[in-house]
């Protein structure tokens, strides 16, 4: 029999905070040992940040800010649901005001740099 | 006379006394027909063994909810041409719940449920008081109202993961009835209401994946309720009992 539907738009939202979260979690160790080289091995560390050129870390480093910003938007989204007593409009004008405001930002950003 | 179109039907049969297994119906496609009406026709020209379960027709008593193409739906109102795909359906029975005999699912745990969530009534007056006036513009009234179209379908229950994952797990459906009973002026027990919804498998076990709301037929918020049970838990925790 076919599996279960589950292609809404509140389930996928569940999904990528979950598996963003996954994503991060199983990063960080990897991060925090890469900045305990400055501590112990600035040498190494050096040597491991010239890779930082290479197109695929770049990709890489691309994907992580895709999952921090997915993270953290999917955590506001989470805490405005369970603890604001909004009605179904009042979460999509906070919404599209939220992703206007970021959209903007990252303008004036990429324009800055 | 032209050629009437076919549906090809894949009914999920069997249950824990038989191994379940698919068998495929060829059925005459109608005008306006519903899921239903396709299971209903099997049942009467093609397997009379065929267990289902139905009562109203009209969308009001909540018994003829089955999966259609991996969707909780209510078959008696829901159209064959809006499911169908490449001239052909699936249909099986209830997630989430125990078989009892090919589409007919043993609704039991749902309303077990129902009253583990104290979901019942708990009276401010007695029949010998003059009945008190509720304004139907008041907040908490308004949020009652908002839930009390439930048909007890248990198609929330059955699209629900947190239920799939969780046995203890209260779902969508019972959670909304306790809610709507701890915003109803007339109920006198509020702390019972959050007691029964704050345990274990209550709302806060609820991962808000919103497949409930998703699929309730009735257009019910079932998601915003249990929202609303954790605020109302969470300030009790933080504020007190109110006695």
């Amino acid at each position: 029999m076919k599996a279960v539907a589950r292609a809404h738009p509140l389930w996928l939202a569940y999904i990528l905070h979950r598996i963003s979260g996954i994503g991060l979690a199983l990063f960080l160790p990897f991060h925090f040992w890469v900045l305990s080289l400055a501590l112990n091995n600035a040498a190494q560390l050096d040597a491991f940040l010239t890779l930082s050129d290479l197109f695929l870390v770049k990709l890489a480093e691309t994907g992580l800010v895709f999952l921090l910003a997915v993270h953290m938007f999917g955590g506001l989204r989470l805490m405005a649901l369970e603890w604001l007593p909004w009605s179904p409009s009042q979460k999509t004008w906070a919404a599209a005001a939220t992703s206007g405001a970021f959209f903007i930002s990252i303008i004036f950003l990429m324009q800055a740099i | 006379m032209s050629e009437r179109e076919i549906i090809s039907v894949t009914v999920q049969r069997g249950g824990p006394e038989a191994p379940q297994y698919p068998q495929v119906f060829e059925v005459p496609a109608f005008e306006s027909q519903t899921v239903l009406d396709v299971v209903s026709w099997i049942q009467q020209n093609a397997d009379p063994t065929l267990t289902y379960r139905f009562a109203c027709r009209v969308g009001m008593c909540g018994s003829c909810a089955m999966m259609v193409n991996g969707v909780p739906r209510w078959t008696c109102r829901t159209h064959v041409n809006k499911v169908l795909k490449g001239g052909k359906i699936e249909i099986g029975p209830l997630r989430n719940l125990p078989v009892i005999k090919d589409l007919a699912a043993d609704m039991d745990p749902f309303f077990d449920k129902w009253v583990a969530a104290e979901g019942r009534h708990h009276p401010t007056l007695s029949r010998d008081d003059a009945i008190a006036e509720i304004d139907p513009e008041q907040p908490a009234r308004v949020e009652a109202s908002l839930g009390i179209e439930c048909i007890n379908c248990s198609i929330c229950y059955s699209a629900c993961d947190t239920v799939a994952g969780d046995s203890d797990y209260l779902g969508p459906a019972a959670l909304q009835r306790a809610w709507t009973l701890y915003n109803d002026g007339k109920d006198a027990d509020k702390d019972a209401i959050l007691d029964a919804v704050s345990g274990k498998g209550g709302c806060h076990s609820c991962h808000s994946m919103g497949s409930c709301t998703a699929y309730c037929p009735n257009g019910l918020d079932p998601l915003s309720a249990i929202a609303g049970l954790k605020r109302a838990t969470t300030q009790r925790f933080f504020r007190g009992r109110a006695k």
